[in-house]
């Protein structure tokens, strides 16, 4: 895969040190904590992590769309090598959709119920190139055709509610394409369909990233998924990135407490019947705490984990933030 | 569609029928209209020809039967006070009220339509709090109160506009196609589309923020929609039906019920009509207006439901366009 070549010319999407806090009433939560990650041009980025560990706000963080009381504080966002992290409201709204497009988890809420396919997906052209309708249209149906949907002037004409999940899926991720974004930020976008209909929006994200050159972020709690799908993966939790690397060596030998614990949580692996192994406990409430925040909850753990955890290199860019890492022998 | 036309049209005829029972029944239960028709001094059998001829010696089930089949042919009767059939009386006072309540709607709904979007849209900002000030101040103010407030300033005070009656009427019986039939409708028109301004405001920024907070519209807004198409795509048609539901219930309330406006103005419609009818014990005219209220709501709420379909496609019955 082209994540076996770690030196290329600029990553399509990179962030550095993006730290996003919301304000609430029992002080600042850290959802976000200083992330870093890169992807380069066609290359697919797992984003992993339980629900609340920042996944999602990182995705919103990166399009400007972090609502109040939320506030990206610090970080550099670039496409391309440009920073678009401090660009005004009318800069960033250029940006979106043209540059950097997001898919989101629900696609029966993220379509208006009452408006046409083609509607909403021409609104989405216009809304950066000054065609006409017919124009539109005429480019909406093309978007349709390459994400594999069947008919697709037809499928224009048509409601939400009278195409399938993972239609309504494919028109979603068609609507990112329209304009030939540099990257995709996809949160969470195959958790609402069922497993067969994911196993083809894949194969399709895979064939799109390798033919367009589109960069995705690719927003999981699904291992199984980035497993088959990403190049690399990032390990999230409570906020910040705990181990990153090549898609194969994370997931066969995981550094990480944390990710040997998401992946023993696979069900594929263990006996029928047999009874997979649970994480205790919750994620931590994301504060200013400098040590390992995993700690409240590692079988692993001991008093110096209070204290930063050190950055383990791992070979091919496979690093662990963790003063126990696990062995595996050769 | 013709099965779900011809379904409603069944439904509304079988409230009309209902209606027209207890109407009657009520109106029935008011008394003997002999005493007020007849003049104290006529003789036992003047009073039994004239009972006869009213048909109220009849059991009480062959008199409705009598009432229902008249008012089938359209036939109300005569008015007991002005001498003239019931329905030619009402309708030549129902241009003024149409008119009237048409002005007072379309001023809440281009008003409180806008006015409730941004509320809804910037619910932090202190404009926004101004309106819903005004809005709890619109439905809370008791009619009668505004309109002596607004003719107090505007014709007793300022004398800009006339303190009551309705301008000189033009084709159809309107009064709006001169300057001066304007001045008379303003005044009432504006106190009459207060309360529905202030219902329009409070309804659209409640729809307007649940939008503004849905998935699609972040969608939208991550594909870089300008805001003005996310609110003029997104919002204005997700919120269109309970607009429309309100907008219909208001419209024939106050068509019917604008009694207190055009008391107090002095407006020659129908509300005013309805007033008198019931001081001077008019019967059929009452019974008359109670029956063509029926009506206007059902036939209201039925256009009401055929906008339905063609603001959400999800409740299109099957076959329809």
């Amino acid at each position: 895969m082209s994540g076996a070549s770690p030196v290329r010319s600029l990553p399509a999407l990179e962030v550095r040190g993006l730290r996003t806090q919301f304000a609430s009433r029992g002080g600042i939560v850290h959802a976000v904590d200083g992330v870093s990650f890169a992807i380069g041009r066609g290359e697919i980025l797992g984003l992993v992590g339980e629900s609340g560990s920042g996944k999602s706000v990182t995705g919103f963080s990166i399009l400007g769309l972090v609502e109040p009381p939320g506030r990206v504080v610090e970080g550099e966002i670039l496409l391309d090598g440009r920073p678009i992290g401090h660009l005004a409201a009318g800069a960033m709204r250029r940006l979106r959709g043209a540059q950097v497009a997001m898919v989101f988890q629900d696609p029966l809420m993220t379509l208006n119920p009452v408006l046409r396919i083609g509607t909403q997906m021409a609104a989405a052209v216009r809304a950066h190139d000054r065609v006409s309708r017919a124009a539109a249209w005429d480019r909406a149906g093309q978007a349709l055709a390459t994400v594999g949907i069947p008919s697709p002037r037809e499928r224009l004409d048509a409601y939400p509610h009278q195409l399938s999940g993972g239609m309504r899926q494919r028109v979603a991720i068609a609507t990112a394409l329209l304009h030939s974004p540099k990257a995709i930020i996809a949160d969470e976008p195959t958790t609402a369909l069922d497993v067969s209909i994911q196993g083809q929006i894949l194969a399709e994200v895979r064939r799109l990233a390798d033919s367009t050159g589109t960069a995705f972020l690719w927003i999981t709690h699904d291992l199984a998924v980035v497993s088959s799908l990403a190049d690399a993966i990032c390990v999230m939790y409570a906020g910040r990135v705990v181990e990153r690397g090549p898609a194969d060596a994370v997931i066969a030998a995981p550094r990480h407490p944390y990710t040997v614990a998401l992946v023993g949580s696979v069900p594929s692996g263990h006996a029928p019947g047999e009874r997979l192994p649970q994480l205790a406990g919750g994620l931590p409430p994301p504060g200013g705490d400098p040590g390992c925040l995993f700690r409240t909850r590692c079988p692993r753990a001991t008093t110096v984990c209070a204290t930063p955890p050190p950055q383990g290199d791992f070979g091919a860019g496979h690093t662990a933030l963790c003063h126990h890492p696990v062995e595996h022998a050769a | 569609m013709l099965g779900f036309f011809l379904g409603r049209l069944a439904q509304a005829a079988l409230v009309m029928l209902v209606m027209s029972v207890l109407v009657f029944l009520g109106v029935y239960a008011i008394g003997n209209p002999i005493d007020v028709l007849i003049d104290p001094a006529a003789s036992p059998g003047q009073r039994l020809a004239l009972i006869q001829q009213y048909g109220l010696d009849l059991p009480l089930w062959q008199q409705y039967l009598r009432f229902l089949g008249s008012v089938l042919q359209g036939d109300f009767g005569n008015s007991f006070v002005f001498r003239i059939p019931v329905l030619s009386l009402i309708l030549s006072r129902l241009p003024a009220t149409l008119e009237l309540a048409t002005t007072a709607m379309l001023i809440a709904t281009l008003l409180g339509v806008p006015l409730g979007i941004w509320a809804g849209y910037r619910p932090q900002a202190r404009s926004s709090k101004a309106i819903m000030a005004v809005s709890v101040i619109g439905f809370s103010v008791p009619t009668f109160w505004v309109g002596l407030l607004l003719i107090l300033f505007f014709a007793v005070e300022f004398r800009w506009l006339p303190s009551g009656g309705r301008g000189p009427t033009g084709a159809l019986g309107l009064s709006i196609w001169s300057a001066e039939g304007w001045t008379f409708l303003l005044l009432p028109a504006l106190n009459l589309s207060l309360f529905k301004f202030g219902l329009l405001i409070r309804l659209v920024r409640a729809g307007t923020e649940e939008v503004m907070g849905s998935e699609h519209v972040r969608f939208a807004r991550a594909q870089g929609l300008p805001e003005r198409q996310v609110v003029g795509l997104h919002v204005l048609k997700n919120i269109g039906i309970p607009i429309i539901t309100v907008f219909g219930l208001e419209f024939g309330s106050t068509l019917a019920f604008a009694v207190v406006t055009e008391t107090v103005f002095n407006w020659p419609g129908m509300g005013k009509l309805i007033i008198e009818s019931i001081t001077a014990l008019d019967r059929p005219v009452m019974v008359a207006y109670l029956i063509l209220v029926v009506l206007l709501f059902v036939l209201i709420n039925l256009l009401v439901e055929l906008t339905y379909g063609f603001l959400d496609p999800r409740v299109r019955v099957k076959g329809a366009p």
